[in-house]
């Protein structure tokens, strides 16, 4: 199964200042395991939310807001697509990420990815072939 | 935390660590089956210990050091009748003296261990089936009860296999080591083989079957990774790690949620995994830096590349698909890719082309009973408007599949056949 592991922001991360080196190397190290151990699928680090943009939607429209934004809690810095076991070993390997309390307040949450069996139990044959062509439709026009 | 929750997160560590801990101790023991014994204790003890002192820091280290000092112990209790065990208890007691930080030792020659132990594992001197289960208790960290599940074999029979194959191992001496020379290519086909089947084995399982099944692919998939990581400098385990992803990308596309296979063709291509892909492709990459030379894994990978490339079914490359199956075909000589190199130009070439082909092949023995060949023949000759022969042959192809749900949609075949005899 695939757990998204989200690094949630700090002032730090917000601040875009160059992260400590010393963790940049232990996250290094930390990385190269888990490709080592065939946990990764992808991973990736965000700008700050100053480079970003809100697209809020009310009724039908749409106004776009430009970051900063500022509970950083709620932003997110990077993330990792993980291939694990179970939430269990995703949250073992989150665990022993180099993240410290010396880098500033850090929290990492673990979601698990929706996989089409997921929606098995609940959904009739007809609403998994009607998300399914939505989904189609999505990617179709993605590529266009 | 109760006692479930922690068995689970010490069961999570345990999946990470096995491995690891095994593949050290099967090096200061050169005994494959006690290791196992040895960390199956260590875990026993975790389970424990851990839940009242927490997990600790570095549980890996505290894995093989728990395991090693029950080693110890029991080599000092056989030290009286067998010699061996006596310098083995010493040089491992030299070994703690001298390295207080096991663990800096281990880190060092993790890698090779791990090497060592999946070159074992999959030694030809086992059979497949014993290879395969081996594979998945030692490097997948499954449990018999897992393997039986996932190969719908009664678990007592798994855990059999797993027992009489460390024996085997031990009384032939087969030692601990990553092959050198002309036999490391031989061996590492061998390692690759068994990864391969047990991916198969999780892909050709069917979507209403046990959900173990399709986790089988994953395991391969990890398998591959670890070990593309373990052998960056071999060109085949990341063509067969590309073959794995981009196969796997398709999981969602070739079976309708009834479980009814659908073919590449009328795949919904949109469905394809596209990061699979990306990854699939990354792999590819890696192999053609190391080497102009393909191997059957890399061949295979980049012709599944190819489809997975074409956005719809017409944009593929069919030129190129022959190209890889010709250079498949001489380096692994087989009726079946001859057939699947006939099905590639019938599609760069025209039918008949592909019939050509197809009907020198009609005289091999091996595929007499083969239902492809007949379908392929079938489904040529429906398209050069041939309908009576046709409608035959799918009703041939019908008769001798063994699988149910591909006897339903080649019969629906030959009934249109029929139904527009008319209209080619």
């Amino acid at each position: 199964m695939r757990f998204m592991v989200i690094i949630k922001a700090s002032k730090e991360t917000e601040e875009g200042a160059p992260p400590d080196p010393q963790l940049l190397l232990d996250m290094g190290k930390f990385n190269e395991e888990l490709i080592k151990s065939g946990v990764v699928l992808a991973m990736d680090g965000l700008h700050p939310s100053s480079k970003g943009s809100r697209v809020k939607f009310s009724g039908k429209s749409r106004t776009v807001v430009d970051g900063p934004f500022t509970e950083a809690k709620e932003l997110i810095a990077g993330f990792w697509l993980w291939q694990v076991k179970s939430l269990e070993e995703a949250i073992e390997w989150v665990k022993r990420s180099p993240f410290s309390s010396q880098a500033g307040d850090c929290e990492v949450e673990v979601r698990q990815v929706f996989e089409m069996e997921d929606f098995a139990p609940v959904l009739s044959e007809e609403q998994i072939q009607h998300k399914v062509d939505a989904r189609a439709e999505l990617v179709g026009q993605a590529k266009k | 935390m109760d006692a479930t929750d922690h068995h689970r997160s010490i069961e999570a560590v345990w999946r990470i660590e096995s491995a690891r801990v095994i593949a050290g101790l099967t090096r200061l023991t050169r005994d494959i089956g006690l290791a196992e014994d040895l960390a199956q204790e260590a875990l026993v003890a975790a389970l424990e210990q851990w839940p009242q002192s927490g997990v600790p820091d570095n549980p890996a280290a505290w894995l093989t050091a728990t395991a090693k000092r029950r080693a110890i112990d029991l080599f000092r209790r056989n030290a009286v009748a067998e010699r061996k065990h006596e310098v083995l208890a010493r040089e491992l007691e030299a070994l703690e003296q001298t390295s207080p930080d096991l663990d800096s030792t281990l880190d060092n020659t993790i890698g090779d261990d791990l090497l060592r132990l999946v070159f074992i594992a999959c030694h030809p001197i086992l059979s497949t089936e014993s290879r395969v289960a081996l594979t998945l208790r030692l490097l997948g960290g499954l449990n018999p009860s897992e393997i039986a599940r996932a190969f719908l074999t009664p678990e007592p029979t798994i855990a059999q296999r797993i027992v009489r194959a460390k024996r085997t191992l031990a009384d032939k001496h087969i030692a601990f080591e990553v092959p050198r020379g002309p036999e490391l290519a031989a061996r590492i086909t061998s390692v690759l083989e068994v990864i391969y089947l047990i991916f198969n084995e999780g892909y050709s399982a069917t979507a209403g079957d046990d959900l173990m099944r399709p986790t089988l692919c994953e395991d391969a998939l990890r398998l591959g990774r670890i070990l593309a990581e373990l052998t960056p400098q071999e060109p085949e385990v990341h063509g067969l790690v590309a073959l794995m992803e981009i196969q796997a990308s398709r999981t969602r596309a070739r079976i309708t949620s009834t479980g009814e296979p659908v073919l590449l063709f009328d795949q919904n291509r949109a469905q394809w995994d596209q990061l699979l892909i990306h990854r699939g492709l990354t792999a590819i990459e890696r192999a053609h830096k190391l080497n102009t030379f393909r191997g059957p894994y890399l061949l295979q990978a980049e012709i599944a590349a190819c489809h997975a490339r074409a956005r719809t079914p017409s944009e593929t490359d069919w030129n190129r698909i022959v190209i890889l199956y010709t250079e498949l075909a001489q380096l692994t000589p087989s009726p079946v890719i001859e057939l699947n190199r006939a099905v590639a130009v019938s599609m760069a070439r025209g039918p008949q082309a592909g019939l050509t082909l197809v009907d020198a092949l009609a005289s091999e023995p091996t595929l007499a009973r083969y239902h492809l060949l007949a379908s392929v023949r079938a489904d040529l000759l429906y398209k050069l408007g041939r309908h009576p022969e046709a409608r035959t042959e799918f009703e041939r192809a019908a008769a001798l599949t063994r699988n149910t749900r591909e006897r339903d949609l080649l019969l629906s075949r030959a009934a249109s056949c029929e139904a527009d005899p008319t209209n080619p």
